[in-house]
């Protein structure tokens, strides 16, 4: 079996370069200098801080998504509970000695930049559950065993990540496991009991819930209850958006954005300005894009050989679509705030490294497609 | 191969769970596109007001106040530049080091330091703080010199309001300063107008034209940011001054007014027998309007209070005086409208006069001998006066006096410190002091004394309406959009009727049953000015361009005592506050009389020393005007 691996590994380098996907390096590589661009934004049309950091993230990152794309897929399958323990450790290690900002511990100290464990949790979850799923036989699937097996994946980062408190990363990485759970043959059933059950104790977890959440939730229901304080982030992204009109009030000319009115324009509201200045027309292709990156890895996921590359494609293109959908509908106004940022665009070290790696890993899985995964 | 079936399987199960999602992946992406489509196409409008109401922010300059201007267009209420010292917070290098270059510069209180202080803890670091609302020309010079030391200081220049003729139109004008809460509550205009640092009329017409005055706010639109900081100018509106107003009134003559009363307390008005133009009206001692503008300081202040000639009463408007002898016109035309008397009429003055036991006495002690009622008039009898009064009875006198517009305000409600005054009759007597009337009372009544109040204005008007042969004169202060000419008024007015600018009709504006009454009352007016013996003789003048009719009046402010009364004090040995006032009320010229006046002297003495010779040398400059006014009644006309 080893022996067949080995041989079966032996791609030239030059095959790799050959064998990747390069409508998705190509979207990936626009979207990059498009983020450069809409910080540049941000930063009033200068390059000032956050547009040196966004592009040196990128100038590092970018190469590694390509080293990570060079090691065998079956590299990444072979590490890929190793890895979720390691975050696993990180969200441990952060929970006791994190860094501590506006109310919160989710970062650690890396002295070349922040580290934020429960970002890397997005990809390591789908990795893993990738792996056990692959490992598994789909008759054991709906075993006792195994769901235990996977719920307590999915819940331990979860319960770390929660406490940070980061409501919206545990839901995008619970999110990000149940499609694995989904995809990898679970019940139906299950699905429809535990979405009712999560609807009837709905009124007992948000009793839980923390005043300021409670508040999001309001605010989210009726943001003109409270225009300067709660409703006030999600009101002035509307007009933002809203104002941008069909072409958008032209590349560093949103109002709303440099004269300070959007909050958090450099991370969650990102879109924001983006659909301010560049409209529907700009919105629509930014959409596009995205959605050409989604159908780009779930063609490499379908195309792969084995299972594990094919559920963490399916699993990571599903992923990156929440990302987007749970962040556009946050500043849309169809969702309450959380704290999600757009894949790529937004500023943040983590979750721009997460991104890159997944992107790795994909574009792993298409230079060995072909790869068999015992 | 199991294990290849399974995985095959498993493979199936994955792809086709896929492509469930992958449907729900694109009525999600859907749907966000059409959220998109509703904010940014649908609902654009709305958000693009929106982020403009949010970036775009009017501020509003203070307006300019509309002039105003005596009849021959002198700006008498105008703007002056002023300037203001400004300072900058965030432009500051060093507050506290700037703050002690300023204190020496312009020898600032600390007061006003620490005043500053609390501005700058209060304000924005990029609003200004204003140090200095006036600075002098020097000091303006001064801080220019040293401006390169002082970073963040803006010298500004800015309007203001100013009187140029100081203290000359005070009780007319009033005055402007800053609004109070409540006066900003009050008034719409102000509170949608108001600006910091804004003035409004606190008194006088500048208070009751605020609203044509006001002017509309200049307003700069400035794009600011989320904290309300401005980043760049977008546009400037200019405002527009508020409205133009012109006075009936004359500067010459009311700054003879002052002159001639400098140093008393009292009050002139001179009036327009036709058009009753009031063409002067001034009250003394008056302040200087300029001094309320920028805050008065408590000394200047505590001197215009504690003045005993009390210069913040108008007394034009709200002064109430007995009008002593001056009344007697009206007596006279009351016994003889109503056949009490005739020309021929005649009583015995003895110097006194018995009733019920209780004594009058005429001013002459020795009496008038037989007189009748040119002699009486002109020598002011009172015996006589007395006696008409008595057979004329106080219900009909006042009826007379009414007319005439005693009792009544003036110039209705263009000041609200105009006062009305009063004429007593039988019935006010019983309702207000629910007392009977008793004859006595009559008696005094008849010579202007008891409860008769007068302003010197309604004298003015009183005298106005004999003047012009009886008919209603409307006064006003201000010109106004259909003014009738001299000529015009005169004529209509001749005929009976007058045009009732406000009502368009013609009203019937005779006074009088019999017009040969007035005539009888005018001539006696005259002899007692220009006939010897007649109580105003010395202050009369000859020249008929000039020659005026007049009455004299002197009316007690305590009543007299009969010690008093046999030791016959002169003006000086009476303590001032027990001195008679002067009064007297005059028309000119005799032949074609154009203009009433009348006079007060607070504590004068008598009406022929003290406030006849008044008339004396104003009535030549008020005629010698009359051609140059006549000349400028087509002078623009401005409407209010």
């Amino acid at each position: 079996m080893f022996q067949h691996d080995r041989l079966s590994n032996e791609i030239t380098l030059f095959q790799k370069i050959k064998n990747l996907d390069y409508i998705l390096l190509i979207s990936v590589i626009l979207l990059s200098v498009l983020s450069v661009f809409v910080m540049y934004s941000t930063d009033g049309g200068e390059i000032l801080f956050h547009t040196k950091n966004h592009f040196v993230k990128l100038a590092v990152f970018f190469p590694l998504m390509i080293f990570v794309a060079f090691f065998n897929i079956k590299f990444w399958h072979n590490f890929s509970y190793i890895i979720y323990l390691i975050v696993i450790f990180l969200l441990i290690y952060v929970s006791f000695f994190g860094i501590k900002s506006s109310g919160s511990q989710r970062w650690m100290d890396l002295y070349l930049f922040v580290l934020q464990p429960s970002e890397l949790m997005k990809v390591a979850i789908i990795m893993c559950l990738a792996k056990y799923f692959h490992r598994i036989k789909i008759e054991n699937v709906n075993s006792f065993t195994s769901i235990t097996i996977v719920l307590s994946i999915i819940i331990i980062p979860i319960i770390f990540v929660i406490s940070q408190p980061d409501l919206g990363t545990s839901i995008l990485i619970a999110l990000s496991g149940l499609i694995i759970l989904w995809l990898g043959g679970m019940k139906i059933k299950y699905f429809i009991y535990s979405f009712i059950t999560f609807l009837i104790s709905l009124p007992f977890i948000i009793s839980f819930l923390k005043p300021y959440q409670k508040l999001r939730i309001l605010t989210f229901l009726d943001p003109d209850r409270d225009p300067l304080g709660a409703g006030y982030q999600i009101i002035q992204s509307k007009i933002a958006i809203g104002s941008g009109g069909l072409n958008g009030k032209g590349f560093l000319k949103g109002t709303q954005s440099y004269l300070d009115f959007l909050p958090e324009k450099h991370t969650d509201f990102i879109f924001t300005l983006f659909s301010e200045e560049f409209g529907f027309i700009g919105s629509v292709g930014l959409l596009i894009l995205y959605s050409i990156i989604i159908f780009r890895i779930l063609r490499i996921g379908a195309i792969s050989r084995s299972n594990f590359a094919r559920l963490f494609c399916f699993g990571y293109a599903f992923a990156i679509f929440i990302y987007i959908v749970v962040n556009l509908s946050m500043v849309l106004g169809l969702l309450p705030i959380v704290g999600s940022p757009l894949p790529i665009l937004s500023y943040g070290g983590s979750s721009m490294l997460a991104t890159m790696i997944g992107f790795g890993i994909v574009l792993s899985a298409k230079i060995n497609h072909k790869q068999m995964i015992a | 191969m199991i294990k290849s079936n399974s995985g095959i399987r498993k493979t199936d199960v994955i792809n086709r769970r896929m492509f469930i999602i992958g449907s729900a992946k694109i009525v999600v992406f859907v749907g966000i596109v059409a959220r998109l489509f509703s904010l940014q196409i649908n609902e654009n409008k709305k958000y693009l007001t929106l982020s403009d109401k949010n970036r775009i922010r009017e501020w509003k300059l203070p307006p300019t106040r509309g002039n105003i201007v005596d009849y021959f267009g002198n700006v008498i209420a105008g703007n002056l530049k002023v300037y203001q010292l400004h300072i900058i917070p965030e432009q500051v290098e060093n507050f506290n080091y700037l703050l002690v270059r300023l204190k020496n510069l312009l020898n600032l209180s600390d007061k006003r330091i620490a005043r500053i202080n609390k501005l700058k803890a209060e304000l924005k670091p990029w609003d200004s703080i204003i140090v200095s609302e006036n600075l002098s020309w020097s000091q303006f010079v001064k801080i220019n010199n040293y401006l390169y030391d002082l970073v963040g200081v803006k010298p500004v220049m800015t309007i203001s309001r100013n009187y140029p003729f100081n203290d000359v139109y005070t009780h007319v004008l009033g005055y402007v300063s800053q609004p109070n809460e409540q006066e900003i509550l009050e008034n719409e205009i102000i509170q949608e107008r108001f600006v910091p640092g804004m003035k409004i009329g606190k008194l006088g017409l500048e208070k009751r034209l605020e609203n044509h005055l006001i002017g509309t706010n200049a307003i700069q639109r400035y794009e600011v940011n989320a904290y309300g900081k401005r980043i760049n100018q977008l546009e400037h509106q200019k405002g527009e001054q508020g409205s133009k107003i012109r006075l009936t009134v004359d500067t010459e003559i009311q700054k003879a007014c002052g002159k001639l009363l400098n140093e008393k307390a009292g009050s002139i008005s001179v009036m327009d027998i036709y058009t009753g133009d009031i063409i002067a009206m001034y009250s003394s001692p008056s302040y200087n309007p300029n001094l309320f503008l920028f805050g008065i300081s408590q000394d200047e202040w505590q001197l215009i209070r504690n003045n005993p000639l009390k210069p913040l009463i108008n007394k034009t408007l709200s002064g109430l005086y007995s009008p002593g002898s001056t009344i007697k016109p009206i007596v006279a035309l009351s016994a003889l409208e109503n056949k009490v008397i005739d020309t021929k009429f005649k009583v015995k003055c003895t110097g006194k006069m018995e009733l019920y036991g209780q004594t009058f006495h005429c001013w002459k002690e020795k009496g008038h001998g037989w007189v009748s009622l040119k002699n009486a008039m002109k020598q002011s009898c009172d015996t006589y006066f007395y006696e008409v009064a008595r057979l004329l009875g106080v219900d009909r006198l006042k009826i007379t006096a009414e007319k005439f517009g005693l009792g009544k305000k003036v110039l209705g409600d263009y000041f609200d410190n105009e006062k009305k005054g009063l004429f007593p009759n039988t019935k006010w007597k019983k309702n207000n002091l629910g007392k009977g009337w008793v004859l006595g009372e009559t008696l005094i009544t008849g010579i202007g004394q008891g409860y008769t109040q007068t302003t010197p204005l309604q004298l003015c008007m009183m005298t106005a309406q004999i003047a012009n042969g009886g008919f209603a004169v409307k006064p006003k202060i201000i010109v106004d959009s259909n003014p009738i000419s001299y000529e015009d008024a005169k004529q209509s007015m001749e005929s009976g009727l007058l045009f009732d600018t406000d009502s368009e009709e013609l009203l019937d504006k005779k006074l009088f049953k019999n017009q040969r009454n007035i005539k009888i009352v005018q001539e006696a007016m005259f002899a007692s000015t220009n006939e010897r013996f007649g109580t105003s003789y010395k202050s009369r003048i000859d020249d008929p361009k000039y020659q005026f009719a007049g009455k004299t009046g002197t009316a007690q402010v305590k009543r007299i005592s009969k010690r008093e009364r046999e030791l016959d004090l002169e003006l000086e040995q009476i303590p001032y506050k027990d001195r008679d006032h002067a009064l007297y009320v005059a028309y000119g010229p005799y032949v074609n009389p154009r203009y009433a006046l009348s006079i007060i002297v607070e504590h004068g003495g008598s009406g022929s020393k003290a406030a006849a010779p008044i008339a004396k040398k104003l009535f030549k400059l008020i005629i010698d005007r009359h051609d140059l006014r006549n000349k400028q009644s087509n002078f623009e006309r401005i409407t209010v």
